[in-house]
């Protein structure tokens, strides 16, 4: 089947894709786009974590055919030439050691500031449980979200 | 720059802490500048410069092994045995090839060279030869257009099983003489008697790396007739040997370029795809991707030995130990991997870090129908530290002692004998690593947030149900590679000037895994060579063997080669300002692995942990900011000068100093390089009726020699302490019958953030004489003793004995 749609504010098209195919898939395997992360394709780990119309989805879970004329944001589109401002926060805080949850993470993470410009640690926590990592201890990830939020320097 | 100095630190080696809430960063992080740089210039050892993954990282552009992508690629699937153990009657392919799009479908007749690999002996089939020795061992591969048309494909295989009674229970194959190894330790009086004896029989259960990056690569057919391959791996050079081999292949044709990691933590220092990936390719000609799934990684590596052992440790009325006997038994599954070396570990430093005047240890490997066991983080010290810790609480309890008490009062110290009769030379702070955690500040009392209560808001946990505890443990690990074993590792450095600029080049073969080894190289070489712009090409094989990154060993190995390396290239600048402008034998020269300079630890290390600080070999010439100036502070000659007579270039081939056997009858032998220490406290909130556990808080302290980036050591600390909780509450692949009952995220549990709780950290830099800066391995410390601790302190909270790990809630409740 065909599906067209808008990633990273393109118009974006992908032919012969199969029926079961995810839009993870398609997105790394058919539209060259392999920032969101394939660590368990079964909607458990958020290494995959891209916006689909504004929200965050787990991209491993939504059927390819289900993002036909909707607008989908990767990892890939967050900076716009230059890093965002989350994206400095993890490198500076040393929140990123292997980096295979981190594009999923980091889509997490501006979502969870988006709606929560100063979250308290628990929200924090609560905003970030599905999102494995299994190199930092989430110590670090905890520093950068505060750290992108502006109020490293409390606690 | 918030870590605090302690007091009391040697001056040679400073100590610093975070605590245990807040966005504390470790000295010399990013743009808080590098204030314990010593020598080290911008971005040298002791800072924490900006890891040049990092970019790419949080942009999603780093090229994973699972991101990789060619033209006309096809996809490989692999066929696994549905049972633990059967012999294999027949293959029948025809309804596999009938299907469109497939281009492959191989088996062991295919295979041209060695049919079997391994690591430490070739036991493991490529693909299976006329039986099947666990469940999930690959039998066919598959290649074709599309990923879902292989797995369909592979599907179609009939293969004529001969189900066979799957041994599975590692007692019936110890006694049954399928051994593996039995490594003893014999020390002191076998006979001796204590007045106190408290004994206990613990386990362990098996617990996977679940490394977030799937086993996955690329492998190219190459024009030569030779493969290039493109893998996530700890050890490239063990992996050509392994494939060249089972390709019939010489060595030079087999090409390894490492992919990018997402994790290893052990589970990728055997192969996986990377035989299977090169076969399709070189059959069908065309660039073949594999990439397991998340259940397929799951039977696709090896894991953590489970294990049973049985302690007795005798002592004094003052808690003073008078002996220790121990039997370890560790299932290795099906295959031998490296459980030769895991049994070592576990016997050689199974009474812990205490001093022991009598000890019988024996311990022994065996083959199951399991899932095969190998490497993960910390590998035999994990599973002993659980028994000896939990021991040393009984004994503790039994004497009347504070757990830190009795610990500290049997504490081995520098100059302390190992069971092995080993010296342990250099910095040994069991004592002070056991008192920096009792005495920091205790976490806060139980609140009424129900978010932090046990079980957080999904239960009904009630506060004043909630009872506290409080646990320690330390732990003692082997760093590189012990018994006699030839480890080196080789760095290739080339000075030259690009763009007016001096620059280094740094290239080894180490694998990267996310640690931050790259970084750690470009340190050095800034430090060494007083430069500022260092570039570290991609790790191949087109350089000598870096060894594994394992063992907690790379910065030490790769890291003591790289200095090496700088050090012949700043020997060979100063050769070219003594002989004028600069043409001289060196321009461009190589110096041959095994050359002089720098070869073997002892003239690597030059016998100091000096940083070096770019001082350059003799007369006290000293290398900084491009300028070499002599003692009296005068300018000899620049960098730039220096080069534009061309690069300098320099290979160095270094190795630790030389460890022996273990005797094969009483097991003593100076058969490791180097110990490193790690204590943990942890604290715990339970609700004993429903069987929940938070854990509060969990302090470390860790002496790491020196540590060469800070931010860097809090991670792996961090991440490893996470792992050893992972191993007391959560993770444990259940294996029934030989088969694995939840290969996957929804039911192996590993910690999520809600389960880590914050982590302070105290660090000791106390150097080791025989390393390069004093260094100190630094990863696999704090995964061994966090288990322990956590136990201890549920055990504390609810009074229960608690003897096997991951602790579930029926253990708890009694329901179980
Ligand atoms: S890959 Fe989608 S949740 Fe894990
Ligand atoms: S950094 Fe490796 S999984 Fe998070």
């Amino acid at each position: 089947m065909r599906i067209d749609c808008v990633v990273n504010g393109e118009p974006r098209r992908a032919d012969d894709v199969w029926a079961g195919e995810s839009l993870l898939h398609v997105l790394r395997e058919r539209l060259g786009l392999p920032g969101a992360k394939n660590a368990c394709e079964q909607g458990e780990c958020g290494s995959c974590t891209v916006y689909l119309d504004g929200k965050p989805v787990c991209a491993c879970l939504v059927p390819a055919g289900q993002a036909r004329g909707r607008e989908v944001v990767t990892v890939e589109g967050l900076g716009d030439g230059d890093l965002h401002p989350v994206q400095r926060a993890f490198i500076a805080a040393g929140a990123v050691q292997c980096g295979f949850c981190t594009p999923g993470l980091i889509v997490a993470v501006h979502d969870l500031l988006a709606r929560t410009p100063s979250p308290a640690e628990e929200e924090i926590r609560e905003a970030l449980a599905g999102n494995l990592c299994r190199c930092t201890g989430y110590e670090k990830i905890l520093t950068a979200v505060r750290l992108a939020a502006g109020r490293e320097h409390e606690s | 720059m918030t870590g605090q100095i302690l007091p009391g630190a040697r001056s040679d080696g400073s100590a610093w802490s975070v605590g245990a809430v807040g966005g504390a960063v470790a000295p010399g992080c990013g743009s808080s500048g590098g204030v314990r740089c010593v020598g080290g210039g911008v971005g040298g050892i002791g800072a924490s410069p900006v890891r040049p993954d990092g970019a790419l990282k949080v942009r999603g552009e780093f090229a994973f092994s699972s991101d990789l992508w060619a033209d006309d690629m096809l996809w490989g699937a692999t066929l696994r045995s549905p049972h633990p153990s059967a012999t294999i009657r027949g293959i029948d392919v025809g309804a596999a090839l009938a299907v469109p799009g497939v281009y492959a479908v191989l088996t062991a007749d295919d295979v041209p060279g060695d049919r079997h690999y391994g690591l430490e002996v070739a036991d493991q089939p490529v693909l299976a030869v006329d039986e099947v020795c666990y469940r999930g061992e690959p039998v066919a591969i598959v290649a074709a257009d599309h990923p879902e048309t292989a797995r369909r494909a592979a599907e179609r295989i009939v293969v004529d099983y001969g189900v066979r009674e799957p041994v599975t229970d590692p007692e019936v194959a110890l006694a049954g003489g399928r051994l593996v190894r039995h490594v003893p330790i014999r020390k002191g009086d076998p006979a001796a008697v204590a007045e106190v004896v408290v004994t206990g029989e613990y386990r362990v259960g098996m617990q996977d790396q679940a490394f977030l990056g799937p086993e996955s690569g690329l492998a190219v057919p190459a024009p030569d007739g030779g493969v290039e391959l493109y893998v996530a791996t700890q050890w490239l050079h063990a992996d050509q040997r392994q494939v060249a081999a089972a390709l019939g292949l010489p060595v030079e044709l087999v090409r390894l370029s490492l992919a990018g990691v997402g994790g290893a933590f052990g589970a990728r220092e055997d192969l996986s795809m990377q035989v299977h990936a090169s076969l399709l390719a070189l059959r069908t000609g065309r660039p073949v991707k594999m990439v397991y799934g998340r259940e397929e990684s799951f039977v696709g590596h090896v894991h953590r030995h489970p294990a049973i052992l049985r302690y007795e440790h005798g002592a004094t009325r003052d808690g003073e130990l008078v002996y220790v006997r121990a039997r370890i038994l560790l299932d290795g599954g099906a295959y031998t991997s490296t459980t030769p070396a895991v049994v070592a570990n576990a016997a050689s430093l199974g009474v812990g870090p205490y001093r022991v005047p009598n000890v019988t240890v024996d311990a022994y490997g065996v083959h199951t129908n399991n899932p095969p066991c190998g490497a993960m983080r910390g590998f035999g010290a994990v599973q002993a530290c659980f028994g000896y810790e939990s021991q040393m609480d009984r004994l503790a309890e039994a004497v009347g002692l504070d757990p830190v008490e009795v610990r500290v009062r049997n504490a081995l110290a520098e100059g302390g004998s190992m069971p092995t009769g080993q010296v342990v030379e250099g910095p040994a702070p069991v004592a002070r690593l056991l008192e920096l955690v009792r005495d920091r500040p205790a976490p806060p009392p139980v609140g009424d947030d129900p978010r932090q209560l046990p079980g957080g808001v999904a239960n009904t946990t009630a506060p004043e149900q909630v009872v506290r505890g409080v646990g320690y443990a330390i732990g003692i690990k082997n760093v590189c590679f012990s018994e006699g074993f030839d480890d080196h590792a080789t760095a290739r450095v080339r000075l030259e000037l690009i763009g007016g600029e001096p620059t280094a080049l740094v290239h080894t073969a180490a694998a990267e895994v996310g640690q931050g080894l790259v970084t750690v190289q470009a340190q050095i070489a800034r430090t060494e060579l007083g430069v500022e712009r260092v570039v570290v090409a991609t790790a191949d094989t087109s350089v000598g063997s870096a060894g594994s990154s394992s063992a907690s060993r790379q910065t030490y190995m790769t890291g003591g080669a790289v200095r090496a390396a700088c050090r012949a290239v700043r020997a060979a600048l100063l050769a070219r300002l003594a002989g004028g402008s600069g043409a001289g034998a060196d321009d461009g020269g190589v110096a041959d692995d095994g050359g002089a300079v720098g070869d073997g630890g002892v003239v690597g290390d030059g016998g100091t942990v000096g940083d070096g600080g770019g001082r350059v070999a003799g007369g006290g010439l000293e290398l900084a900011g491009g300028v070499i100036r002599d003692a009296a502070g005068r300018t000899l000659g620049t960098l730039v000068d220096l080069l534009a007579a061309g690069p300098v270039e320099r290979s160095v081939r270094w190795r630790h100093r030389p460890t022996r056997p273990l005797d094969p009858v009483t097991g003593q032998g100076d058969a490791h390089v180097q110990y490193a220490f790690a204590a943990h406290r942890a604290t715990v909130d339970v609700d004993p009726e429903l069987g929940l556990v938070r854990v509060v808080e969990i302090a470390t302290a860790q002496d790491v020699g020196r540590a060469i980036n800070p931010q860097a050591v809090l991670g792996q600390i961090q991440g490893g302490t996470a792992q050893g909780l992972g191993l007391a509450l959560m993770e444990e692949l259940q294996v029934v019958d030989g088969v694995i009952r939840n290969p996957s995220f929804t039911d192996y549990l590993i910690p999520t953030i809600l389960d880590v709780p914050p982590m302070a950290v105290d660090v000791l830099e106390l150097a080791d004489p025989h390393a390069p800066y004093g260094l100190r391995g630094v990863g696999e410390p704090p995964t061994i003793s966090a288990t322990p601790a956590i136990v201890a302190a549920i055990r504390a909270a609810t009074g229960l004995p608690l003897a096997r790990v991951p602790v579930r809630p029926e253990h708890l409740t009694g329901t179980g």
